[in-house]
């Protein structure tokens, strides 16, 4: 017995100090920031994290497939999340368009799409021939007619694609929002300035997708650099298949492209 | 359904595009143009005695000048209000885009501004060297600084500040086209608007300005003049009603050549603007802009010109119609602002517009806005004389 009792008290002593140290441990990773940030997501947009950002290097595209929206509304949802949209403003929408048998077309988007197109629509009694989702964004168009107008230079055009509003120097005098011909634009009622999609130009220089593309289901909305071989945009628009932009007319070269409309 | 040509299927969907709901450019850009018409007539009015030589216009002169200048000194404030963020207006003086019309304004109306408060400084001067003489303290050195603390009036002198008004309102003339050009500029170079886009969008802003400037000026001398039971110069009310006809069938042929236009060549968005017309704006175009206010001034314009009508009949149907036509470019305006905004940019459907009375920009805002000018025009006659007469007792 003589004998045992220093070998328990060691071994208690040995148990008590590590429930000791796993406890401040423990403590420890609760208040602690963890590295759970940007960098634990895996890069999703390729070339972007490796050295220096050089904003001459890229050149930015978005394609919407219409075949594959099912106009679930999830991107809308994003978007109003990501940037904390205010109510009856839209910065992406999805429109539902119906066709009939005599070439009539039937469009809406009750709420911008952000609750999703569940029902069918009531209001109206044709036969219809077809219908699809068109989602709206921002077109990032390379001769702007936002910039162009803008009295103060408040918004400007990055060399790698981005059409950006600095809301530190808009006046808000709304004149881009009259020049921009795809309705992208409004005026945030709290900050009295102008605002629009930027294809989270924030997340993407982090290596993210947007937060629309991130989330959406049926990948209808495909975000890449076209000056990165690699890119799925690249090879899509390099690919087979028809490519609109939309009102081409009005010369505004969008970096939108819309597949299968 | 198949006898629907394309406009109205698109029409058909009656679909805006969820941000088209909301009319960004509401009273207060109605109001600016209309503003700075009144300004461009007046002073078109001025520059006819003063450049042109028209000697019948000397006892409106002066008073057109210093009406245009009660109304200059207003047109940064619709602008001001309508802003989101009024305080960063200075940024477009400082750090303009070239690229954009809009940065043109601060400089295009401190000009016009500089010009017009020069030419009445030079043109009171010998009234304001009088009000030197006759005043003490700090109101003397306030007219010292008007005069330019120069209190020669031998002939030399006048005969050079004759040559320099000369000088000054012939440059006034070309500044005062492009200040109201350019707000049809501001206008006509949105092509995403299909109402707005069009080169004609300066030419019709310009002439309807000189049109609600001299009607301005018409009405403002016959009703101040019948307050101050003051005679009324029938012979300077002639060559108004004359020069006002001229601009008038001008600016009234181009704003139905515009709508010709859309309607003969059937571009692409034609649907829109004359369902826009026949729609949403039937009455504040159709009957009113044009029916109301421009084909009854046209028949009293042509009685007026063409007639030999009594005096006081020929003042009183110049009120009329002056005040009509004031009324019709008022119309005008805000078709063009406020009726361009209704079209959505889906070019499938239109919103409506729900003027507000105490927003800072409702209706309250317009009549204060509009009130001022006047009140302005009332302090500016205790320094500035309007009429001749009453400078010489």
């Amino acid at each position: 017995m003589d004998n045992t009792k220093p070998t328990i008290d060691k071994e208690r002593r040995v148990f008590i100090k590590k429930v000791l140290e796993g406890t401040i441990a423990g403590s420890l990773l609760l208040v602690l920031p963890m590295n759970a940030g940007g960098e634990k997501i895996p890069e999703q947009v390729a070339g972007i994290r490796d050295g220096e950002y050089d904003l001459t290097d890229h050149d930015f595209a978005f394609i919407v497939d219409i075949t594959r929206c099912i106009g679930c509304g999830s991107c809308c949802v994003a978007d109003k999340k990501e940037f904390d949209v205010p109510d009856g403003h839209y910065r992406t929408w999805v429109e539902r368009y119906l066709k009939d048998f005599d070439g009539n077309v039937y469009v809406d988007s009750p709420n911008g799409g952000l609750d999703g197109y569940h029902n069918p629509r009531t209001d109206i009694d044709v036969n219809v021939r077809d219908t699809f989702f068109v989602p709206k964004l921002c077109n990032m168009c390379k001769e702007p007619p936002c910039v162009q107008v803008c009295p103060v230079g408040a918004t400007f055009r990055t060399p790698d694609g981005f059409v950006l509003v600095d809301h530190k120097r808009c006046v808000g005098c709304a004149y881009c929002i009259q020049a921009c011909p795809y309705s992208v634009r409004f005026l945030h009622p709290v900050t009295k300035t102008a605002q629009k999609c930027t294809w989270c130009y924030h997340r993407v220089r982090k290596g993210l997708l947007p937060a629309c593309v991130n989330v959406c289901p049926t990948s209808a909305r495909k975000f890449g650099d076209l000056k990165d071989k690699t890119s799925e945009v690249y090879k899509i628009l390099q690919g087979p298949g028809v490519f609109s932009v939309l009102k081409s007319d009005m010369g505004t070269w969008p970096a939108l492209y819309y597949k299968g409309a | 359904m198949n006898e629907l040509h394309e406009g109205a299927r698109f029409l058909i969907a009656n679909y805006i595009f969820p941000n088209d709901l909301h009319v960004h450019w509401s009273m207060m850009i109605v109001l600016y143009p209309y503003l700075s018409g009144l300004v461009d007539g007046a002073f078109i009015v001025a520059a006819l005695y003063y450049v042109f030589g028209v000697k019948s216009l000397k006892p409106i002169a002066r008073f057109s000048l210093i009406f245009a200048l009660a109304f200059m000194f207003c047109i940064a404030l619709p602008l001001l209000l309508h802003l989101g963020r009024p305080e960063r207006n200075i940024n477009m003086l400082l750090t303009p885009s070239p690229s954009s019309a809009m940065a043109g304004f601060g400089y295009i109306y401190s000009i016009a501004m500089g010009l017009l408060a020069l030419i009445i400084l030079f043109i009171y001067r010998p009234t304001l060297v009088g009000k030197v003489e006759q005043s003490k303290g700090y109101m003397r050195l306030f007219y010292r600084m008007l005069t330019f603390d120069s209190t020669n009036l031998s002939p030399e002198a006048l005969e050079l500040d004759r040559k320099i008004i000369k000088f000054l309102v012939a440059i006034g003339i070309p500044v005062a086209t492009i200040l109201h050009g350019y707000v049809g500029f501001i206008f006509g170079g949105v092509k995403a608007n299909p109402t707005w886009s069009s080169p004609l969008m300066p030419v019709i802003f310009l002439f309807s300005a000189c049109v609600s400037g001299i009607a301005g000026i018409i009405l403002a001398y016959i009703a101040i003049r019948t307050y101050r039971r003051s005679a009324i110069d029938v012979n300077c009310l002639k060559i108004l009603i004359h020069t006002l006809s001229g601009f008038f069938i001008l600016a009234f042929c181009f704003e139905m050549l515009e709508v010709f236009s859309h309607h003969y060549l059937k571009s692409g968005f034609h649907h829109m603007v004359e369902g826009l017309l026949n729609g949403p704006l039937y009455y504040s175009f159709w009957e009113w802009q044009v029916g109301f206010c421009s084909i009854t001034p046209l028949f009293l314009l042509g009685w007026l010109v063409i007639f030999k009508i009594k005096d006081q009949l020929y003042i009183i149907l110049s009120g009329v119609v002056s005040f009509l036509l004031l009324l019709q470019v008022l119309f005008m305006r805000w078709n063009v602002v406020i009726g361009g905004q209704l079209m959505s940019k889906s070019a499938r459907g239109y919103t409506v517009f729900h003027p507000e009375w105490f927003d800072k920009e409702g209706i309250i805002a317009v009549i204060v806005v509009m009130a001022i000018p006047f009140f302005l025009l009332f302090i500016l006659s205790k320094i500035f004389p309007l009429w001749v007469e009453e400078e010489k007792n």
